[in-house]
């Protein structure tokens, strides 16, 4: 059987803010956003370099790009959203299937309240308004793994609308200049996820699996507010690590927990909106990146050549590493929107309006979820740049890589070190250690107990900075030695004797009458030749601020 | 498989893990390899293959549902009986009966002694073999059945008024209780938001009492009330003087039978007479009805249906071109013409650039005619008094004279309205016509407020005395323990 491609798609929705005057958007007063959005503009042109910096060519600083995206994300539940079938990735093929998720006659949908708060807390955590009441919608079309035919969604009106997401992104040669962004949220909209639909092209067949029928999403829709795969990147990765922190989605993009579609156009500068395209189905970051960032100079060029874009799907080979049409015919599709006449509306209450003796199984109450949700991604950078003085770009690695900011609040709680070092640590040393060997945090063979012991010996001098980077080193090759052992396996801690540190000095400088001649005519950088061999000499087993203080005292006695 | 019992090839079959032909060829293969037993001494091969098709034909038809409907598993826990599924229009499109994939349903009057009696009046007696009634639809296979004393309620639905046509074509009480008070879990949709489950029984006590089985919040029905559903047992009401009945104009419609409009009138001139207010109301938008019912039923129709796409189960061609293809062909094949229809003119409808001035239009004047029963009832009439249907129950041949569409534009046109409002409404046999042929009346109630209908349609009921079918004729061995049967339930009212 041919396969249709159709999947993950709302083209019905048109971009409806995209054809309106940007003035609007930076008057309306988004939450967090009024510096941002002001920024907006410059970061606009800010961020053109980028799009244009792998194919450096004439004319195209005057092209800018407009990114939306629509991304849908699993809600962590137990269950289905509108049926009592588990939740479970990777269970064996239809065991997760009732008989409403196989659409068997007479079935009626029930909703599910985890999914409802969810939506409701995932709503205020990106500082939507809240609709007490939402509807349900059914969206019409056929496909193998949509067994109803339709998919139960919120078109009309939708559980939260009107909120915005913060987040940084690092630029300069360095990437040590953090700008922060604001991108709106339209909506936030509860809805059924499909099943799965394998193709066996040798024998023509669809298998499908339905254990992903009818698992709830959240389907969140971001303005155009983004102009490059950077932007849209972050964006996306910061929207990940709030789903987490508020724990309604795994949100892992590998398991299909998080999944991207992309709006891309460019324009001139003071002219409308482009003809977009929708790229579909961008399952990591980084091809999230990457598509947008082709799509938006492959319109460019296209646009420079005197073509034109069309108003098409698109989806990334990642492998070619460019977007390619796709061949279904799903801009034409009408969706046949209907009222979906087996739930009622959707009510939810504030504290302010919940009905007298209510029951507290059968409500919702909105206030109560927001004294409920848990610390977000953006309150845990601030508090670790104001409890360890660390730099804001440090406290975005330190969260946007898994585990690593546990493993270095775990560090901190087993060390005297200081914040600074036990930071430039784990950013630099430990998290160039995992990025060599693309490991994950958890994988990694030095534990945070090690990390700190490490650090203890060199705060307390024990060690030089030379000798712990070999520790470090050693401790990552063979895991299970303790820093101390290592240290002292190895001879590696520092001299502590005075005596023969003093005469080493001696008779380097004795060996090396030169270097002190030079020294004495005036070149004050021959004494860092000096501390060079002395340190050489000591294995680089002493601390080159006591070497200078010896060779100084020795030279002027 | 041949190892197996006959109970587990059976249950095999039925799931489809083998199919008759199969089981056939895998026999006869094993025949003629064991030929040395000399076990048979002709080996029909042809016959049997046959009869496997013939099998496999049959396996096709029936859809036996892997669960129980929340009424049919509140009968079974209540120690009911289920003596058998009945038959309907196909997806319960129609309102004769006609249009199922099982043939059409006979009306049991059909073959009562008051009918024929009548017939044998008339100089021209047509064959008898063609000349039968429909039972109404679509739920007439649950009308007839009842009629016919094979049971004693059965179970229909009612969108339309595919409960209480039927009913007032076989002379039993139909009921279509309020939308929310029974689950239509398990009900197979036809509109959504019109749906109900019908209850058909031979008398409104009866109707009473398989509601009080049936009514109440279920959790597996998000449209069910929560709301503790109060008795459905009927007291007798002695005194109606207190009664407001609404007589609405706009049902007096140039189609209906001059039998029907008087029956209709001395109804309301025994309430009268028995001290009830009867009052002339109106229902201004009842005219719409049938147009923005059109539009609603197909719109949810076409909705509904988009599931039987072959894939998970019912019927599935063999064309394997393409999903597509496949789909296509399987919904040409397994949807009659009426169904059809519908699902096109319903896409029709709910198409981006017709939803504004269809659907949206259709439900505002849905939202108009609900409220026309508002507005009555808050002016004080407690029960409304109209027809059932335009006339009794007619021939088959002459029925058919006619589209699905047209006939259930008729039929439905004094029932339907009160499903697009929710309210509940009953028919009651009134009296034969002067065919010989039952008559029924429908009362309608204010949403919720069955329990008080029923007791208005039983004393109703009581005054009427409604001639019990006389079906000796074809109950033939069964007449007497019928008679006998009959009588005590004389007796007894």
């Amino acid at each position: 059987m041919a396969a249709p491609v159709l999947r993950w798609c709302c083209p019905a929705r048109r971009w409806i803010l995209a054809n309106i005057d940007r003035g609007p958007r930076h008057g309306r007063g988004a939450p967090t956003g009024s510096r941002s959005s002001g920024k907006r503009g410059q970061s606009s042109v800010a961020q053109q370099p980028l799009v244009t910096a792998q194919k450096p060519r004439k004319g195209e600083h005057q092209w800018a790009a407009v990114v939306g995206l629509e991304i849908h994300a699993q809600i962590s539940s137990n269950s289905k959203l509108f049926s009592g079938s588990q939740v479970h990735f990777a269970a064996p093929p239809n065991s997760l299937v009732s008989f409403f998720d196989a659409s068997l006659p007479g079935t009626l949908p029930v909703l599910n309240r985890r999914c409802v708060e969810a939506a409701v807390m995932t709503g205020l955590a990106l500082n939507c308004h809240i609709n007490k009441k939402s509807l349900f919608d059914r969206k019409h079309y056929f496909y193998a793994d949509l067994p109803a035919g339709y998919q139960i969604t919120q078109q009309r009106l939708p559980i939260a609308v009107k909120g915005s997401l913060a987040y940084s992104i690092c630029v300069g040669k360095k990437r040590n200049q953090v700008i922060n962004k604001t991108v709106r949220i339209k909506q936030i909209q509860l809805e059924q996820d499909s099943g799965k639909s394998l193709h066996d092209d040798l024998r023509s067949q669809t298998l499908i699996d339905l254990n992903r029928a009818g698992v709830g999403l959240l389907e969140v829709v971001l303005e155009p507010d983004m102009s490059c795969g950077e932007e849209a990147a972050t964006a996306v990765r910061e929207l990940q690590l709030i789903l987490q922190a508020l724990g309604t989605s795994q949100a892992n993009m590998a398991e299909g927990q998080l999944r991207v579609d992309a709006n891309i156009s460019v324009h001139r500068p003071g002219e409308p909106l482009g003809v977009r395209t929708e790229v579909k189905n961008l399952n990591s970051a980084r091809f999230l990146a990457k598509a947008i960032d082709y799509e938006i100079q492959r319109q460019i060029e296209e646009l420079e050549n005197g073509g034109e874009i069309l108003n098409e799907t698109r989806s990334f080979d990642y492998k070619l590493g460019c977007t390619v049409p796709m061949r279904d015919k799903e801009g034409k599709q009408d969706y046949r929107f209907i009222p979906e006449p087996n739930l009622p509306p959707l009510l939810l209450y504030d504290s302010a309006s919940l009905p007298a003796g209510a029951d507290p199984q059968q409500v919702i109450n909105i206030d109560q979820l927001r004294e409920q949700l848990p610390e977000l991604p953006s309150v845990t950078r601030e508090k670790l740049v104001q409890q360890y003085g660390m730099l804001p770009e440090h406290s975005l690695t330190l969260l946007n890589e898994v585990g690593l900011l546990e493993f270095f609040q775990n560090v901190m709680k087993e060390t005297r070190a200081e914040p600074k070092k036990v930071t430039s640590w784990v950013l630099n040393t430990f998290l160039g250690f995992l990025k060599q060997q693309n490991l994950a945090v958890s994988e990694s063979p030095v534990t945070p107990s090690a990390l700190a012991e490490l650090l203890n010996l060199l705060d307390q001098k024990a060690i030089s900075s030379a000798a712990a980077k070999k520790v470090f080193e050693e401790l990552w090759r063979s895991g299970g030695k303790t820093p101390a052992q290592i240290v002292s396996e190895k001879r590696l801690e520092l001299m502590q004797d005075q005596e023969a540190l003093e005469q080493l000095c001696q008779a380097t400088m004795e060996e090396h009458p030169q270097v002190v001649m030079d020294l004495k005519k005036g070149n004050p950088r021959a004494i860092n030749k000096l501390i060079g061999l002395v340190r050489k000499a000591t294995l680089n087993r002493a601390d080159p601020t006591v070497i200078k203080e010896m060779l100084e005292k020795q030279l002027s006695s | 498989m041949l190892g197996r019992t006959l109970r587990e090839v059976s249950a095999a079959l039925k799931q489809g893990q083998i199919t008759p032909t199969e089981l056939c060829q895998k026999c006869l293969s094993l025949i003629k390899k064991t030929k040395f037993l000399n076990a048979y001494i002709t080996v029909s091969e042809d016959v049997a293959l046959k009869q496997a098709e013939e099998s496999e034909e049959r396996y096709k038809k029936g859809y036996v549902p892997p669960y129980n409907a929340t009424v049919v598993q509140k009968l079974l826990d209540q120690g009911a009986l289920l003596m058998g599924k009945t038959n309907l229009d196909e997806f319960a499109m129609g309102s004769g009966s006609t249009d199922g994939v099982f043939g059409p349903v006979k009306n049991p009057w059909s073959y009562s002694k008051q009918y024929r009696e009548k017939r044998k009046q008339k100089p021209h007696g047509e064959n008898e073999e063609t000349n039968w009634l429909i039972a109404g639809g679509s739920s007439g296979g649950s009308a007839a059945a009842v009629s016919a004393f094979t049971c004693f309620a059965a179970l229909g639905s009612d969108t339309g008024g595919s409960t209480r046509n039927p009913a007032a074509h076989c002379g039993v009480v139909g009921l279509k209780p309020s939308y929310g008070l029974v689950s239509r879990h398990g009900l197979i949709p036809l509109v959504n938001s019109m749906d109900v489950p019908g209850i058909l029984t031979r008398c409104v006590d009866d109707a009473a009492t398989v509601l009080g089985v049936l009514a109440g919040h279920d959790c597996k029905d998000s449209t069910t009330v929560q709301d503790p559903v109060q008795s459905f047992i009927l007291p007798s009401l002695t005194d109606v003087s207190k009664l407001c009945i609404g007589i609405p104009k706009e049902y007096l419609v140039p189609e209906l039978s001059s039998e029907v409009q008087s029956l209709w009138s001395k109804a309301a001139k025994l309430f009268e007479s028995e001290g009830a207010k009867v009052i002339e109301v109106s229902l201004p938008h009842t005219s719409y009805s049938i147009v923005c019912y059109l539009v609603l039923c197909t719109s949810e129709v076409a909705s509904n249906m988009a599931r039987f796409d072959g894939l998970e189960y019912g019927h599935r061609c063999d064309i394997k071109v393409s999903t597509e293809a496949m789909y296509a062909a399987t919904r040409r094949e397994g949807f009659n013409d009426v169904v059809r229809g519908r699902i096109l003119s319903g896409n029709f409808f709910i198409l981006k650039e017709n939803y504004e001035n269809y659907f949206i239009k259709a439900q505002k004047v849905r939202r108009l005619i609900a409220n026309d029963f508002v507005n009555v009832f808050n002016s004080g009439v407690d029960v409304l008094l109209t027809p059932t249907t335009l006339s009794e129950a007619v021939p088959y041949m002459e029925f058919i004279k006619e589209d699905n569409r047209t006939r259930s534009a008729q039929g439905d046109i004094f029932t339907q309205a009160v499903n697009m409002a929710g309210l509940p409404a009953v028919s009651v046999p009134m009296a034969l016509s002067s065919q010989g042929l039952p008559v029924g009346l429908q009362f309608i109630g204010r949403a919720f407020c069955d329990q008080q209908l029923l007791t208005v349609a039983k004393w109703f009921e009581k005054q009427v005395q409604f001639p019990v079918i006389q079906l000796q004729e074809i109950m033939g061995d069964c007449s007497s323990v019928f008679e006998n049967d009959l009588a005590s339930v004389s007796l007894k009212q």
